[in-house]
């Protein structure tokens, strides 16, 4: 059963020079549990569309769509205050900087138990049990130090750790994570993917990855939207995306990745679009 | 082979003035690199951040002196701690940055950046010249004559990494450093900059330094690879050596965190997931 439904959404942009579309029409779906990945280059709407999703878009964006529900709730229609009790709870976001995403003037400590207090009214000492209990869960090395730090005094990594654990404390049933890796070395990036594929095991949670690294979709994702400026080009469980991709953009992308070069070139976009080299 | 570029020994290390409290710290970011490169190969750094690969290439391009060991460039051993290089030594050595959005001045026209160096360097080559170099250059790396009068920000980031690259080929160097040159970009605008640097190389028998994290791009264009980890060169050897039979532990734990992209391992991750699921009961 789908957790979250997105019926023809489009978001639209006010300009200077005119209205920008940036999500053209986008249907999909997540079940429970279920990781669904959005791969797309920059400029193809993959992070919009969820941010419309979250409310998180400026007043400048103009969204409409057919349906979008999460839960049999009308996301659409929802007051403000509805809509609150469901993001940051049930539906919770990481981001791709995760030293930007935290407040550089507070201990990441305060910042978790300030999540905890507000979202589940836990108690100052509930929380900071709780605190040390998630900071276990998500693998921070001393983690009663490390509530007592400052964002600057961690590793990107850690950082991308406390954000997890924050996104986890309410035990949300859908956690989106835009770009979750993109600023790590590879290294840290496997275990920041081994850690949000632990965790959307243990608490059956889905999963929403947006990225545009073919490998990152390759390692996690069950199902896979391909999209491309603002539209959708394809949609397929991974396996078959990677073993026969039918759009000609997939194909693009997928031959595009420099460890399938079969000769001296690398295929690109154009060659497949038959545009003009660019 | 004419080896272009050797290092021996190379170290850097970095002064800390201490604050109030502490004391001054020696922190030392290279300890001893050797390496040498053949005219027309490329020689792939990799490392992840803080390993020094970026150190390296300042030092191979030429723009922060070594604390210790040896350049040599071309056979002749150069030294730039007390002199900056010169119009001779800087035209065979440049470099392309990782980022084409900070390192094109925005308020420079495309024309007047690709003409700079040899403004700089050349200066005796007349302005008409010297124009008409450039609009060559443009279109060699796959942009227009309309372009030279466009600023930097009228560009997308593939367009500005071969405005960049452009800029590095204007005084017909010989060896090209790169760092991360396409790791800002798209996946499908990779493969064309990837595609771009291979015909360069072809034409102009240039030799390349290129500095990476990404094992795939580096499998891709390395002829040597130098796997680089906290200030050490851990591994050396060809790319054959290198990606068929990883010796140290720190480069097979780097590629075991590659992600992979084959369909044979899609699928075992796939059924093992599914095994997973099944043996734990839960019912979706």
């Amino acid at each position: 059963m789908a957790l979250l439904k997105i019926r023809n959404l489009t978001v639209r942009f006010a300009t200077s020079t005119g209205s920008f579309t940036a999500v053209d029409g986008i249907d999909t779906h997540v079940d429970r549990g279920e990781v669904l990945a959005i791969v797309g280059e920059s400029g193809s709407g993959k992070s919009v569309s969820m941010l419309a999703v979250m409310g998180l878009l400026p007043d400048t964006a103009t969204i409409t769509a057919d349906e979008m529900s999460y839960d049999g709730h009308d996301l659409l229609r929802m007051t403000k205050a509805e809509r609150r009790q469901l993001i940051g709870r049930e539906i919770t976001m990481i981001f791709q900087e995760p030293i930007a995403s935290l407040n550089p003037s507070f201990t990441t400590g305060f910042q978790i138990e300030e999540v905890l207090r507000l979202n589940l009214g836990m108690s100052r000492r509930e929380a900071k049990a709780r605190a040390l209990e998630l900071f276990q869960q998500v693998g921070i090395p001393s983690p009663e130090e490390k509530l007592k730090a400052y964002p600057h005094q961690m590793s990107g990594g850690q950082c991308q750790r406390v954000m997890i654990a924050m996104a986890i404390a309410t035990k949300p049933r859908l956690l989106i994570a835009d770009e979750p890796t993109t600023a790590l070395d590879v290294t840290i990036q496997k275990q920041i993917l081994d850690l949000l594929m632990s965790l959307q095991e243990e608490y059956g949670m889905a999963l929403i990855l947006i990225t545009h690294d073919m490998g990152v979709v390759a390692e996690t994702a069950d199902r896979v939207v391909v999209q491309y400026k603002g539209k959708k080009m394809e949609e397929a469980d991974v396996l078959s995306l990677f073993e026969a991709p039918k759009h000609p953009y997939t194909k693009a992308l997928l031959s595009a990745l420099p460890e399938n070069a079969t000769g001296d070139r690398l295929p690109t976009v154009s060659d497949f679009f038959g545009e003009g080299a660019r | 082979m004419t080896v272009v570029l050797e290092g021996r020994d190379i170290t850097q290390d970095y002064h800390v003035r201490g604050g109030m409290f502490g004391g001054a710290k020696t922190v030392r970011a290279l300890k001893g690199v050797s390496f040498s490169v053949e005219k027309g190969k490329t020689l792939a750094i990799v490392g992840e951040s803080g390993s020094g690969k970026s150190t390296l290439a300042r030092i191979i391009a030429l723009i922060d002196p070594p604390s210790g060991g040896e350049l040599l460039i071309e056979g002749q051993p150069v030294n730039i701690s007390h002199k900056r290089p010169g119009p001779v030594l800087r035209s065979k050595v440049q470099m392309v940055f990782q980022n084409p959005y900070g390192s094109l001045n925005p308020r420079q026209k495309v024309g007047s950046v690709l003409m700079e160096p040899l403004v700089i360097n050349k200066p005796e080559i007349p302005a008409e010249e010297r124009r008409l170099l450039a609009e060559a250059m443009l279109v060699k790396v796959g942009l227009g004559h309309e372009h030279f009068n466009r600023y930097p920000h009228m560009f997308s980031g593939g367009q500005r990494q071969r405005i960049a690259i452009a800029r590095a080929l204007m005084l017909n160097p010989s060896l090209l450093v790169l760092d991360e040159p396409v790791s800002a970009l798209d996946l499908s605008v990779q493969a064309q900059v990837l595609n771009l640097l291979a015909d360069l190389q072809e034409e102009f028998g240039l030799t390349y330094v290129f500095v990476s994290h990404d094992l795939s791009v580096v499998r891709y264009i390395a002829d040597d690879v130098m796997v680089i980890s906290q200030g050490e060169a851990v591994e050396q050897g060809t790319r054959e050596a290198v990606f068929a039979h990883p010796a140290h532990p720190y480069t097979r734990q780097l590629f075991a965190a590659t992600p992979e992209t084959d369909v044979e391992a899609i699928r075992a991750r796939v059924a093992k997931r599914q095994a997973a699921r099944q043996a734990s009961g839960v019912a979706r």
